[in-house]
């Protein structure tokens, strides 16, 4: 079991959701049924290869690389199939595993116009693919290729089962992200060809571990700026930092509920975790002068992001909006460069990952019923749905980071560690980010429970007065409970999460004065 | 007294050149084809005109197996004096070039056929010029690069005017010709400089003169910029693209596949082994000019194809953007050994995925206009719903061209980048950041195209299947496949493109 987990266990995590997208691809269009089991039985598969990993892994050593594997795969640039998962990365990877069967759990009875759950699948299952392949590449090119390939499945679940607007928004969805990786390849290259060892010979080499070790030794300040600049781009449209958000609430707004939840749950972090992951343990000399620009942006996030939510008028939209605010918290953590704000970042993630991917199933399922999600038209879910309306409920005070429940150890560390940020980094300046950072949390209790009050309290609007409004399917049963179980069970004992990513993470900020 | 003198002077000299049968062999058989090609026509009714397409065919595949032939034996080969030489560079794209042409075939076996076109000569037409891009190929020598051009570029001409009724026909038959011509003469001119500075039409010793700096007279260097020029005429490189749209769509689509990548790569191999071999010396005045022609290429390109309302005419267009890419790792090309090597990589790398991956476009192309006879992007609005596997394959072509992984081109894109940042120059980083720019707008072009054939509706309601001909479904399967082996596992082409090397570099 072990050798075959080491040897295997990643591989056929990432590539077994390509097994079953082919196995459709054979099945005729009209075998729905069958297409649903295929994709169900295939994204449970995976989930169980990495219930697998998650029981093998040894938790006493998160900053080694476990189950890793290093193949050759392009030799004329040496570069390599190396994968693995670490502390860093275990938690989003069982986060994604967890997230894809309930999307087609929830999918089974409502897929989207235009139906044709064919192709619908398929993309999911390639989605899975690019997102689990994201989180174990531990090689730049191998990172990059999944990055990308992320794209593609996303791009046509918003252009085809999208709103009104939605050739708009994929298309902006895509051109955003591309841009950013294009710069994000300059980068990539420049530390291929700059990197050297204390002898003065070149590594060339893309494997992040090598790379994390290198950490920008004998590269001029100027120069580890530009590259770090590079990444910068590339992520930062990818979390959305503030001012790149402007693709995330045309892209959440236009995609059907399964693509609004798959984005605001795992794509969102792939940006995130690219900083985590690469671009602060590979120039640590450029994040440090990037950290201020990093921690403003994600302030002026965090207070653009409730504002912009207090000013929507749309539910899914006002849920996208508090996305922005979210992320901003998990990059505040990050521009700290303390392993007590990485963590919590981290940690960030997980829980804006189950919280707003639960905002989105009840958005989806809202629109279901009433077939609209304009705030004035709604009202009184608490009466015609109520248990609906009380999960509407649960998620709101969890994303306005309640005690007791996940979102709050995502906010609260990121604030706390802002206070004493790390590596000479004037602590002043992030005193100041962390104080307009706990005024965010104040907007954030209001614009969510005004949108609670809006859409749960109250008597229904005139409209839908004598409406039969059906509350909870079984399909939203299975794909809600585990995650609202997580919800409290990570909120009660966030050390599940915590225990696992610190060693990695202080592992990967080692280069950092002062940890 | 004269005539004893040379007598005595010219008969006993002679010596019978040494002759490589074996190096020579993929010309011959493509001349035998051609040859064959001709009589067949000549001695056959008009029913059994569909043998020249077969016959050009296995032609073309015959002329392979010597390549392989020559690969296998892996021996740099020397012919009249330094003239032409079969080194691993010219085998690859030879293959390349034969390869390009097989395809091309079986993109026109139907469309020649159906259309009331002349089919013997079409085919002649074609191995002519495929011939021609064999010898370039092998060309080091400025005659034999002008000849090769020749025989590539007088069918071609007339492939692009096929369509003699039709007044776009005619059109993109004269404008190809004419500013093809014009280009001609320019190069000539620029060839004959080079010429008369150091008395050689050798490449390799207009090479080793650098050290004699004769080619650093001014005179000289107008001469190189004379040739480059001509060449960026072939490869409608901006400014000098402007006959390629109009005779892109003129031209019958296969033939337009057939020039928007082969005739194209034949001028790309042209400046390459140009550059390489006899011009390396002059490697500071080349960068600039390439910069800036790369620059414009792409910028141009991409600016005009976001406009475009034709399926062809918004492919010329990307085909000039994409022109630009491939020269673009030319602008550091002699920074460094490593970013001369990676250079090279970097163009046979694009030339090789951008060739298949374009062609099966083309085919998908032709394939879709066949049912709606028209050009028009609208008219292929929901193609998704009635003709699944040719959107989906067009959307691998159109994400391959992008740039987007998992599709090959992102490899093709990415050794452009490797190859530009290698040099470690200011100019090289800012063509990397060109390059990122224009690769995000030509993704605008290409995925307003994706957008028109998954999220549009279908324009007349008609959702009957498209029958595609077995000859186009080969193309563009194959195609298919090509793009995504490459695209998972690049080390398929960087092995080919990693082994392209030239012989007799300056200096090695």
């Amino acid at each position: 079991m072990k050798d075959l987990l080491n040897g295997w266990g990643i591989t056929a995590a990432v590539f077994l959701p390509m097994v079953g997208a082919l196995v459709m691809l054979a099945i005729p269009k009209s075998e729905e049924t069958l297409h649903k089991v295929v994709a169900l039985v295939t994204s449970l598969a995976v989930f169980a290869v990495g219930v697998a990993l998650l029981w093998d892994f040894d938790y006493d050593h998160t900053a080694v690389l476990q189950y890793a594997q290093d193949k050759s795969w392009i030799e004329l640039i040496n570069a390599r199939y190396l994968v693995g998962i670490d502390g860093i990365s275990l938690p989003l990877i069982a986060l994604t595993m967890l997230v894809v069967p309930l999307v087609i759990v929830y999918s089974w009875d409502h897929f989207p116009e235009p139906h044709n759950p064919k192709a619908f699948l398929l993309l999911i299952l390639v989605l899975e693919t690019g997102m689990i392949g994201t989180f174990v590449a531990q090689d730049l090119l191998l990172f990059f290729v999944f990055f990308e390939l992320v794209l593609l499945p996303m791009y046509f679940m918003i252009g085809v089962w999208g709103g009104e607007q939605r050739k708009y928004a994929s298309l902006k969805f895509f051109l955003y992200t591309a841009f950013g990786s294009a710069l994000m390849i300059v980068s990539i290259l420049a530390v291929y060809f700059l990197a050297e060892d204390k002898a003065g010979n070149a590594l060339h080499t893309f494997a992040i571990p090598e790379l994390a070790q290198w950490g920008g030794y004998g590269l001029a300040k100027s120069t580890a700026l530009l590259i770090f600049a590079g990444f910068f781009m590339g992520f930062g449209i990818k979390v959305p930092m503030f001012p790149f958000h402007t693709w995330l609430p045309d892209a959440h707004t236009q995609a059907p509920t399964q693509g609004s939840v798959i984005l605001a749950a795992v794509l969102l972090k792939l940006g995130t975790y690219g900083f985590v992951r690469i671009a602060v343990p590979i120039l640590p000399v450029g994040a440090q002068s990037w950290a201020p620009v990093i921690g403003l942006l994600a302030v002026i996030g965090i207070i653009y992001g409730a504002l912009g939510c207090l000013a929507q008028t749309d539910m899914k939209r006002l849920i996208a909006f508090s996305s922005v605010a979210h992320m901003g918290y998990v990059m505040l953590g990050i521009a700290t460069l303390t392993p007590f704000g990485t963590n919590a970042a981290i940690f960030g993630m997980v829980a804006h990952g189950l919280i707003t991917g639960m905002l989105f199933f009840i958005a989806g399922s809202v629109k279901d019923r009433f077939h609209t999600l304009e705030i004035k038209r709604l009202g009184g879910l608490l009466l015609q749905a109520p248990r609906m309306g009380w999960l509407l409920g649960f998620s709101v005070m969890a994303s306005l980071g309640l005690p007791g429940l996940a979102g709050f150890w995502g906010e609260f560390p990121a604030i706390l560690s802002a206070w004493e940020p790390g590596a000479d980094l004037n602590q002043n300046l992030f005193r100041a980010f962390a104080v307009v950072a706990a005024l965010g949390t104040v907007f954030a209790a209001g614009y969510l429970l005004w949108l609670l009050q809006r859409v749960a309290f109250g008597t229904p609007t005139e409209e839908f007065e004598g409406e039969h409004i059906h509350d909870m399917h079984l399909t939203d049963y299975i794909a809600w409970v585990p995650m609202v179980v997580l919800i409290v069970v990570l909120g009660i004992f966030p050390g599940l999460i915590f225990k696992v990513t610190n060693q990695a993470v202080v592992h990967s900020l080692m280069h950092l004065p002062g940890s | 007294m004269v005539l004893a003198t040379l007598l005595a002077a010219a008969s006993p000299v002679f010596h019978r050149p040494e002759f490589d049968w074996h190096a020579l062999a993929p010309e011959l058989v493509l001349v035998g084809t051609i040859a064959l090609c001709l009589l067949v026509d000549v001695f056959t009714t008009e029913q059994s005109r569909w043998t020249a397409s077969s016959i050009a065919g296995i032609g073309m595949l015959a002329a392979l197996v010597p390549v392989f032939t020559l690969a296998y034996d892996n021996t740099d080969r020397v012919l009249f004096g330094g003239a032409f030489v079969v080194d691993d560079f010219s085998l690859v794209l030879s293959g390349l070039f034969l390869v390009a042409g097989y395809l091309t075939i079986l993109l026109s076996t139907q469309y020649i056929a159906e259309g009331d076109y002349a089919e013997g000569e079409y085919y002649l037409m074609l191995l002519s010029a495929t011939f021609g891009m064999v010898v370039m190929a092998s060309a080091r020598d400025l005659i034999g690069i002008f000849i090769a051009l020749e025989m590539l570029s007088i069918p071609a001409y007339l492939m692009a005017g096929w369509r003699k009724r039709t007044l776009t026909g005619n059109e993109a038959g004269m404008k190809y010709y004419l500013m093809g011509v014009f280009a001609s003469g320019v190069m000539l001119y620029g060839m004959s400089l080079i010429f008369g500075v150091t008395g050689s039409t050798i490449l390799k010793d207009i090479g080793s003169q650098v050290n004699a700096s004769v080619m650093d007279e001014p005179i000289a260097i107008l001469g190189i910029i004379f040739v480059l020029i001509g060449f960026a005429f072939k490869v409608s490189a901006v400014p000098f693209q402007n006959w390629a749209p109009d005779t892109y769509e003129g031209a019958p689509t296969p033939v337009t596949a057939f020039l928007s990548v082969a005739s194209k790569t034949a001028g790309f191999v042209a400046i390459l082994s140009l550059v390489y071999v006899g011009f390396a010396g002059q490697a500071d005045i080349i960068r600039p000019f390439i910069f800036i022609l790369a620059v414009l290429t792409m910028t141009v390109g991409n600016v005009i194809a976001l406009r475009q309302t034709n399926v062809v005419r918004l492919f010329a267009y990307s085909s000039v953007a994409q022109a630009g890419f491939i020269l673009a790792p030319l602008a550091v090309f002699g920074e460094s050994p490593r970013s001369s090597r990676d250079v090279l990589i970097a163009v046979v790398t694009y030339v090789i995925i951008y060739t298949v991956v374009n062609l099966g476009a083309f085919a998908v192309i032709i394939a879709v206009s066949r049912r709606t006879g028209t050009g028009d992007i609208a008219s292929w609005g929901g193609l998704f719903t009635y003709a699944p596997a040719l959107a989906v394959s067009m959307a691998a072509f159109l994400f391959a061209l992008g740039g987007i992984p998992i599709a090959a081109g992102w490899y093709a894109k990415f050794q452009a980048f490797t190859a530009v940042v290698s040099g470690d120059s200011n100019l090289g980083y800012i063509m990397g950041v060109v390059m990122a720019v224009n690769s995000v707008i030509a993704l605008g072009y290409y995925l307003s195209l994706m957008r028109v054939m998954f999220m549009d509706d279908v324009p007349d309601g008609d959702t009957t299947p498209i029958r595609v001909p077995v000859t186009l479904g080969v193309v563009v399967g194959a195609a298919v496949i090509f793009t995504l082996a490459v695209g998972i596992f690049p080390g398929l082409v960087s092995d080919l493109a990693e082994g392209a090397t030239l012989a007799f570099l300056p200096g090695s």
